[in-house]
């Protein structure tokens, strides 16, 4: 089974698509870093640097795309959808131009840097954006699925990768679509709803709640936005109970896109995990995420309260 | 300046420079290249320019540092350690989970640094406030805020530029570390900002080009600033990404790499003492 970053996924995939998709690829002085050094190497002539100016990148990309181009921009997920993200809104958004911001450096597997580069808050404020796509792979076959996925869709799209390698979780001929969740384990007891690093982890803690005679399901929301509603009504009713997880805030992510499409149609209790409403640190990335609690352990726990909460 | 003194920099900059090396190397990770170029003229102002007291660090009188090219913080760190912040023993926690030394600089927890930073572009604009506010309350105290010749290329850079100007913040003094090196490359092949000093003197400043590991050259520079009175300094300060480190002088991976053993043996005994 592959294991790499997904962000090595993100410009692999860009390299391998760009034989049949005429892209184009901006980065903003961090091509080593988002890998798409690697789509560089083989199409020099359509890589754009666009030096450590994020602002201007993005809305250089809107002028691209609104001149028929298919356009990537990438840079850190702190300086993309962080700095950016008025340019982002106005220059992308409302025009619904075909721009794919490819995020990587997500979350607080970033590691090392701290928590000036470890973006918690980047689904929340994308997810806002109206007729934004936000995609947030779970390992590196669905990372480079949904580079596919991007292209192929008209439209702004937000990719979210990490910087941190990651075990393949998901079959070689897994079928990915835009808005739509998968079931990765069946359960009757809860349901654990994830995405990104998560999933991963969401499958470890199913299988450690077995033996506590808990019979928990794992749903992979790889697709934030559009979000498969009906799937997680269904288990919101089938379970009656719910558990998201993300390497991301627990205000206005995953955790709250679930809380509110059970809260209008079918309420049932919702834990949410992810990160608390505080800022990351430095320190070696796993490190880093068994502090604050995001791995399996930490999803168990949460499990056992969302399952006490039940009626 | 005095060969005593000057023998004395030097060797307290080559402290800082092993200091550096040694944090990048526990870390496993951290930006030795940036942090060598400064190395020198973080020096001489922890240790001849700036108005400080580290048994007071939050002194409302004490001249202010923002270092704008976060990732450079070994350097800074390096210095207020060696200056007596905290114990040099601290800077092995460098990037650890828990340690006061972030990968970039927090202003919350670490004594002596006067503002948060990391994300390129914003320091500088901090530093404005600060000077700013430094007039608006009628104090002397001196900022200064040190950037990237590639982190000049934010947007955000030139609006405080713009600011600095307009509100003539003689008080603040601007170092820029013309490495001529960021992450993608050399800067005139990813982004040219040059002609840089003309672009500076547009902007308002008065500006000084000097060799950023030269004292005398430092010190003429910093001296005329303090007596500018009418708009803030630009100090172009060329200088040597990796400076110090024979295999990381102007090499553009040694950005943020850290040396494996052996290269760490050899940066080491290349930062040997002068006498
Ligand atoms: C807003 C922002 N964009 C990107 C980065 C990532 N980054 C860190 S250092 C760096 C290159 C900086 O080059 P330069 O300013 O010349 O620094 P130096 O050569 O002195 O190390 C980049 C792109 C960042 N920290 N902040
Ligand atoms: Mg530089």
């Amino acid at each position: 089974m592959l294991k790499e970053a997904t962000r090595e996924s993100y410009g692999k995939a860009l390299a391998e698509f760009a034989e049949k998709y005429d892209l184009y690829v901006l980065d903003a002085d961090l091509s080593e870093a988002t890998k798409t050094k690697i789509f560089a190497q083989k199409y020099p002539e359509r890589f754009i640097d666009c030096g450590i100016a994020e602002a201007n990148m993005v809305s250089v990309a809107a002028g691209l795309a609104a001149s028929g181009k298919t356009v990537f921009a990438s840079s850190f997920a702190m300086f993309l959808a962080g700095r950016a993200f008025e340019q982002v809104r106005n220059s992308i958004g409302y025009p619904h131009l075909n721009v794919k911001l490819g995020a990587t450096h997500a979350g607080l597997s970033v590691g090392e840097d701290g928590a000036t580069h470890q973006c918690n808050e980047d689904i929340a404020l994308m997810r806002t954006i109206p007729g934004m796509v936000v995609l947030n792979p779970a390992d590196p076959v669905e990372a480079r699925l949904a580079v596919k996925a991007a292209i192929e869709h008209d439209g702004p799209v937000y990719l979210r990768f990490g910087r941190m390698p990651i075990e393949q979780i998901l079959p070689d001929d897994y079928k990915f679509e835009i808005g739509k969740g998968t079931v990765l384990k069946d359960g009757t007891d809860v349901a654990v709803i994830a995405t990104g690093l998560m999933v991963g982890e969401a499958l470890k803690a199913a299988e450690m709640l077995e033996q506590k005679s808990i019979s928990a399901a794992v749903i992979n929301i790889s697709s934030i936005k559009p979000l498969d509603k009906k799937l997680i009504l269904e288990y919101s009713i089938r379970c009656g109970a719910l558990v998201t997880s993300e390497e991301h805030s627990i205000i206005g992510g995953l955790g709250s896109a679930v809380c509110e499409a059970v809260s209008e149609a079918a309420p049932c209790p919702v834990i949410r995990h992810g990160v608390e409403d505080m800022f990351g640190k430095s320190g070696a990335a796993q490190k880093v995420l068994d502090y604050y609690k995001l791995n399996a352990e930490g999803i168990v726990q949460k499990v056992l309260e969302a399952v006490s909460l039940k009626k | 300046m005095e060969e005593i003194q000057k023998n004395e920099l030097k060797n307290i900059a080559l402290r800082i420079r092993r200091d550096i090396i040694e944090q990048v190397y526990n870390a496993k990770s951290g930006h030795p290249g940036g942090s060598l170029s400064i190395a020198d003229i973080i020096t001489y102002l922890y240790f001849k320019e700036m108005n400080i007291d580290p048994s007071n660090p939050k002194d409302p009188d004490r001249d202010r540092l923002v270092l704008s090219k976060g990732h450079s913080c070994p350097a800074l760190y390096a210095a207020l350690a060696e200056r007596g912040y905290f114990s040099t023993e601290i800077l092995k926690t460098f990037r650890k989970l828990d340690s006061f030394l972030q990968g970039h600089p927090d202003m919350k927890n670490t004594p002596g640094v006067d503002m948060s930073s990391g994300s390129l572009g914003q320091g500088i604009s901090a530093a404005c406030g600060i000077a700013l506010a430094g007039k608006l309350d009628k104090k002397n105290y001196r900022v200064y805020a040190i950037l990237g010749d590639g982190e000049i290329e934010e947007g955000q850079v030139w609006e405080a530029f713009m600011f600095a100007s307009h509100y003539c913040l003689s008080n603040l003094c601007v170092i820029i570390d013309r490495n001529g090196l960021q992450i993608d490359g050399k800067c005139k092949d990813v982004m040219s900002s040059e002609p840089l000093e003309d672009k500076m003197q547009a902007f308002g400043f008065d500006v000084k080009v000097i060799d950023a590991h030269d004292f005398d050259d430092i010190e003429s520079a910093f001296n005329t600033a303090k007596n500018t009175t009418d708009r803030p300094t630009a100090i172009i300060a060329n200088s040597v990404k990796g400076k110090g480190v024979s295999f990381m002088e102007n090499v553009v991976s040694w950005h943020g790499t850290a040396p494996n053993e052996q290269q760490y043996e050899q940066a080491m005994s290349e930062l040997k003492e002068v006498r």
